[in-house]
């Protein structure tokens, strides 16, 4: 059962990355990544982690998407359909590149899986965390206590991210300055 | 066996991404491409927490909640850049050199 | 020539009572002795430089500020000469009239004493300490150092008194004292020093300054030139000096005298490769520095110095220093045969080839200078044949006369230079008239006879007359060259006869060209001109150390009259001492001599074609009387034309001995060109094409670099996130291909 959902969801999201990069509208890219990040959501359920899958699809596949969207509908590129793909020459490099990448990334990936990732037992141990204290709380904890620091200036960040994007966003005035 | 194929997983969904920021022209599609790069890591951060601990996806969380504020920032640069070129496409601008 | 010596030898009656008395005769008798505050002979000079130089420091300042002030200044302007330029009159000679004194104490008790060992004093600190080399600045005193010592005060201070009236109107006197006093602190570095390091720390000082008093006259660039000229050469010899000294230590572990001298036969085989090896470096150490054949040709362009500095320098002590190094090493030369052979080649071969040109210079301080060079040559004969007493002996009576001859040049050049400045018309047709050139001098005799009087005493001392100075030191060498080509089993056998004729004929060839110098300049008709009339003795306080110096002349000799001399009336019938010198110096040459009388065998006891020395030396001297005479009749007759009318030895072979044998322009070509194209050569293809040019290609490799760089900066994202792409391909193709 679990192998079919992983081959399911594997077949969704790489379709729908091929998708977003070979989409030709930008909604149309769009959904094809709204339905790449489900089947990534599904996937971390099969991992054992409840809570990102919850989170990938509120925050990313809701709320990000979301905001993707109002950009193309407010810069009103939803019926752009001229074809911006480079293709010829510079694809084939880029093509290149990225199925070397690839090799790479698997041979790295089967070097690291041949000495081992180190302890064996950290599934069930997270499983056992989950178990205790619950899908959130199995995560929380360690965010909370070892992390506290980095959790904190995310919380900075995202303020500055914010200010960032009002301050870009808003419209100029006609005197070239920016609009008290 | 789960873990090393949702590596694999990953690690294709990373390639196409890369692939799709050098070839789009669409600067919306460059980011969703980046986006998808940010997610394919995620996978594999979320996939290795089953061999090295909880802290993994401590670090998707992380990842999320940059990814959430680069979207929030780019989104507004590509609003500034369009009222400016009346366009997104990123071979329409080339101020990014010296 | 045996019948001479028989029927002399019978006019005497034998006794040898004087023989006891003798110094050293017995070692058995050699007491302790303790010197007398040995240090300050050496400091006291340093303290003058130290005082003279804070003088001519503050008389510089002074005389800047002046011109900063934009006023005319100069020290001996005035009639009342400021306190910079008076005190050196009573500093500089007054430090060598006490090193002197203190010398002389040193030397009194020493003899008193039958010194037989030397005595060290110090060390006063060390000056290099590692784990396996120790150089203390230490002083031995013994018989060979303190002999030169004494020359080295003594002759020091005479001409310290000279230079006060010579330098008088000089504006940089106080250097010049500063200088002087400085020099005479390193030569006593040098003689006294207790080991071949500290030897070379005086070697190389006295070095430094004769290129300062060289140069002294800065202004003049052909002057400058000539000390540059001085130094360079003396690196030369420095090189092997050096490397000697490296393998010394290499050999004993240590630099000092002591033990190198007494553990030489002990360390190496006698003609071994390694002995040879430091004795030749010596050598060419030793070549530089007194200025043999083929690295002679710095000192005749020393004499561009004030001619005292002439005198002290590049005729007493400094040029000695080979001399006396070679002897301080004769322990090590005994042991190499070849060596020995190849200093007294050298020596007699810089005979020769300095006398020759002597015959032919006109400048009364060349003349002197190719004379020096020729008596040094003497005495590295001497040492080359094992007679280092002879050596020394020559060294000592050569600092006297020639130190005399100098002066009195000097002397006569001062009064020319009186006569040419306060000539009313320059003389005929010719601005500037050289005051050193003797085409422009003959006559003097008239004007300046105290000077003609001393002069003529050296001359026939260094010409080798009986009963000066001369005639024993340079007969003695002579006839150990002799004697040495007949000893037992030398291998070079051959090779000293030879080196003994060549060594007669230099003695005759001597006694020609001073005699020709003091006709040029003494005698015949006055050539100067209308400045004649202001031609004047030299004043008194030049006057009495020419004197000094003329009877030490005359008298030198008899330090060391040799035993088949002595009972003779060539040797006073006895009065005085044979072997005076010889006695003294036997601790020191002692290790040498047993060597050599083991290896070599007995010197021979008559001249390689027969004849005794006692009948040699009748000969000699006979002969040098004869060429003098025969000279100045011959020259004297002879009318000359002044600098300006001489149109040049007209034969060629005038020609090559006016032109020094071109050696200046053998080494022109072979040497100096050479080394011009080669530092041109350095200069355009080296510096301008290689460095230059990778310099050049470093900043244009980074513009091309630049450029192809600025291709992939486009500015277009695409383009960026492909070259972050392929940094990642790189980094992980690494990470996963490299072990």
């Amino acid at each position: 059962m679990t192998w079919i959902l992983f081959i399911l969801f594997s077949v969704v999201a790489t379709g729908g990355a091929v998708g977003v990069v070979t989409g030709r509208n930008p909604v149309a890219s769009l959904l094809f990544m709204v339905a790449t990040l489900a089947s990534v959501a599904g996937i971390y359920v099969l991992l054992e982690a409840h809570f990102l899958a919850a989170v990938q699809v509120i925050v990313y596949a809701g709320a990000i998407m979301v905001l993707f969207l109002f950009v193309i509908m407010l810069l009103n590129l939803g019926h752009d359909y001229q074809a911006d793909v480079k293709y010829g020459l510079w694809f084939l490099l880029a093509f290149v590149v990225a199925g070397l990448t690839a090799g790479a990334l698997t041979m790295g990936f089967s070097d690291a899986e041949a000495t081992g990732f180190g302890d064996v037992a950290a599934g069930e141990a997270i499983d056992a965390a989950v178990l205790e204290k619950g899908a959130v709380g199995a995560i929380a904890d360690p965010l909370f206590t070892d992390y506290v620091v980095a959790f904190e200036l995310t919380g900075l960040l995202l303020l500055v991210a914010v200010v960032a994007a009002v301050a870009l966003a808003k419209p100029r005035n006609r005197r070239g300055t920016d609009a008290g | 066996m789960l873990v090393e194929h949702a590596l694999l997983l990953s690690a294709l969904l990373f390639v196409i991404g890369s692939l799709g920021v050098v070839v789009r022209r669409n600067a919306i599609i460059v980011f969703l491409c980046i986006e998808l790069q940010l997610n394919a890591v995620n996978l594999a951060f979320t996939a290795i927490s089953r061999h090295v601990g909880i802290e993994g996806q401590v670090f998707v969380f992380f990842v999320m909640t940059v990814a959430a504020a680069e979207a929030a920032v780019g989104l507004a640069v590509i609003i500034s850049i369009f009222r400016h070129y009346g366009t997104v496409g990123v071979d329409k601008f080339n101020l990014l050199k010296w | 020539m045996f019948l001479v010596e028989s029927t002399l030898r019978s006019a005497l009656a034998p006794s040898s009572a004087l023989a006891s008395a003798l110094p050293a005769a017995a070692p058995q008798e050699a007491a302790h002795w303790e010197p007398f505050l040995p240090g300050l002979v050496v400091l006291l000079p340093l303290l003058g430089f130290v005082a003279n130089g804070f003088l001519a420091l503050r008389a510089a300042r002074r005389s800047s500020a002046a011109v900063r002030a934009g006023k005319e200044w100069s020290p001996i302007a005035g009639s009342v000469r400021p306190r910079t330029h008076t005190l050196p009159t009573w500093i500089g000679p007054g430090v060598m009239a006490a090193a002197f004194g203190l010398a002389a104490i040193n030397f009194a008790t020493a003899w008193g004493a039958h010194l037989a060992e030397p005595v060290i004093a110090g060390p006063y600190w060390t000056w290099i300490a590692t784990e396996t080399l120790r150089i203390d600045a230490a002083l031995q005193l013994d018989a060979l150092s303190l002999a030169m010592t004494m020359v080295v005060t003594g002759v020091g201070f005479l001409i310290h008194v000279f230079s006060v009236g010579y330098m008088k109107d000089d504006p940089g006197y106080p250097r010049y004292f500063a200088y002087l006093n400085l020099f005479v602190f390193f030569m006593l570095v040098l003689v006294l020093g207790s080991g071949y390091g500290t030897m070379f720390v005086g070697w190389e000082g006295v070095g430094l300054c004769s290129y300062l008093l060289i140069g002294y006259w800065f202004s003049d660039v052909k002057k400058s030139d000539a000390g540059k000229k001085a130094f360079i050469v003396n690196r030369i010899g420095d090189f092997g000096f050096l490397l000697a000294i490296f393998l010394i230590f290499q050999g004993f572990g240590t630099l000092d005298f002591m033990p190198v001298s007494a553990g030489a036969a002990g360390e190496f085989a006698y003609g071994g490769t390694m002995v040879t090896a430091i004795t030749l470096l010596l050598l060419l150490g030793a070549v530089g520095k007194s200025a043999q054949v083929p690295l002679h040709v710095w000192l005749p362009d020393a004499m561009a110095g004030p001619t005292p500095v002439s005198a002290l320098i590049h005729a007493a002590t400094m040029v000695t220093a080979g001399v006396y190094m070679v002897v301080r090493s004769s322990a090590l030369y005994a042991l190499a045969p070849t060596s020995q052979a190849v200093v007294a080649g050298i020596g007699v071969l810089t005979a020769f080839v300095a006398a020759t040109i002597a015959f032919k210079q006109n400048d009364i301080k060349k003349v002197l200078a190719y004379s020096t060079v020729s008596q040094l040559g003497f005495m590295f004969l001497a040492a080359g044949v094992g007679a280092y007493t002879a050596a020394v002996f020559h060294l000592v009576t050569h600092a006297f006369f020639k130190a005399l001859l100098f002066l009195g040049a000097g002397a006569v050049i001062h009064a020319m230079h009186h006569a040419v400045e306060h000539g009313d018309e320059p003389p005929a047709g010719h601005g500037h008239m050289d005051p050193q050139d003797m085409r422009n001098m003959g006559g003097l005799r008239k004007h300046m006879p105290v000077t003609w009087a001393v002069m003529g005493v050296a001359t026939l001392a260094i010409a080798g007359i009986w009963p000066f100075a001369g005639f024993f030191s340079k007969d003695e060498i002579i006839w150990y060259a002799g004697a040495w080509a007949g000893a037992e089993s030398n291998p070079f056998g051959g090779l000293y006869v030879a080196y003994w004729v060549l060594a007669l004929v230099t003695a005759l060839l001597t006694a020609f060209y001073m005699a020709r110098l003091m006709v040029m300049t003494f005698h015949g008709a006055n050539r100067t001109g209308p400045a004649a009339s202001h031609l004047h003795e030299a004043p008194r306080v030049m006057i009495v150390p020419l004197v000094v110096l003329a009877v030490l002349s005359v008298l030198g000799g008899w330090l060391n009259v040799p035993e088949a001399l002595h009972q003779t009336a060539l040797g006073l019938f006895g009065a005085v001492p044979a072997e005076g010198l010889h006695h003294w110096l036997a601790p020191v040459v002692h290790a040498a001599e047993e060597i050599q009388a083991g290896a070599i065998g007995e010197a021979s006891k008559s001249a390689p074609i027969g004849g005794g020395e006692l009948a040699w030396a009748l000969v000699s001297t006979l002969a040098a009387a004869a060429v003098v005479i025969a000279t100045f009749r011959v020259l004297g007759r002879r009318s000359y034309a002044t600098a300006a009318a001489d149109p040049g030895p007209q034969t060629a072979l005038g020609r090559f001995l006016h032109g020094k044998w071109y050696f200046d322009e053998a080494y022109e070509r072979t040497v100096v060109q050479p080394v011009l194209a080669a530092s041109r050569w350095c200069w355009k293809v080296v510096d301008t094409r290689v460095i230059d040019g990778f310099v050049n290609f470093t900043g244009s490799f980074t513009r091309v670099a630049g450029w192809v760089a600025s291709v992939f900066q486009t500015g277009q994202v695409n383009m960026y996130a492909f070259v972050l792409a392929l940094g990642v391909l790189l980094v992980l193709g690494a990470a996963v291909l490299l072990p």
